[in-house]
């Protein structure tokens, strides 16, 4: 009885840990705030809920479980009321999504090297659009250095190598 | 496990520090805090158990409580530009009871 226990917490532990790894890793590797956000409520209910539900299993039925039901449930409504609201502020505050055609783009630009030079002369005009996209979603000087490598047609390839060299 | 729990911890509250330093901007920055908190939250509460003391668990509900007043705070003085009752500017345009809570 006490290894089936043992078992069963530490199989919840482990599936707490991955929701919160690849949450985080979804945090730092997603292109946009409103995709970061499901990245968020990831973690925020599967590895929250998993890590706390094999804490509880762990303790038994004592004061100490209660309290981290507790902890679990209030974090498992509050967390994405807290995360719907930092996207409605943004949304309110002008930040726009990145839509269909801007992800077009950016699989051409994750493609190998070799087809460069057809994607290029496809591409530019997709480009401007998106660059004229993202110049008026924030009218900031993340504007202008988005923009600026985009104006090129053959310098397409160099944002995605600056962002991957970057991480 | 709860050992390998707490680094997990530690590993996904580095990540989201990468995200809130890099965040192009203020609410990427308030995301990666709030996910920053969540996982304090089970560090906290699993530190307990690898140390056999699970007291520690009351000072994750205080930490829960903290999180969640404080990013709907900051995301108040980022929507009204200030935290008083009609914030700085008034925005009469807003359905009542949306910017409050």
């Amino acid at each position: 009885m006490e290894q089936i226990i043992d078992i069963l917490s530490g199989l919840c532990i482990a599936a707490g840990i991955v929701a919160l790894i690849t949450g985080s890793l979804g945090l730092v590797r997603l292109p946009d705030l409103f995709s970061r956000t499901h990245a968020v409520g990831m973690m925020d209910t599967a590895g929250v809920g998993f890590i706390i539900l094999g804490l509880i299993i762990h303790e038994g039925f004592t004061l100490i479980s209660v309290k981290l039901a507790l902890v679990g449930i209030f974090l498992f409504f509050t967390s994405p009321i807290a995360t719907h609201a930092v996207a409605q502020v943004a949304y309110r505050a002008g930040l726009k999504p990145i839509l269909d055609e801007d992800r077009t783009v950016g699989r051409v630009r994750a493609m190998p090297a070799a087809p460069k030079a057809k994607a290029a002369r496809k591409e530019p005009k997709k480009t401007a659009k998106a660059a004229s996209r993202k110049a008026d979603k924030t009218a900031g000087k993340k504007a202008a250095v988005k923009k600026a490598p985009g104006k090129k047609a053959p310098g397409k390839k160099a944002p995605g190598k600056k962002a991957g060299g970057k991480r | 496990m709860f050992a390998v729990g707490l680094a997990a911890c530690a590993v996904a509250l580095v990540l989201a520090l990468v995200r809130a330093m890099r965040g192009p901007t203020a609410f990427d920055r308030l995301l990666a805090v709030n996910a920053i908190g969540t996982t304090v939250i089970l560090g906290i509460a699993l530190h307990g158990y690898v140390l056999g003391r699970p007291e520690f668990v009351d000072i994750s509900i205080l930490y829960a409580i903290i999180n969640f007043i404080g990013t709907f705070a900051v995301l108040k003085l980022f929507d009204t530009g200030g935290l008083g009752d009609s914030g700085g500017r008034a925005k009469p345009d807003l359905p009542s009871g949306e910017d409050g809570q």
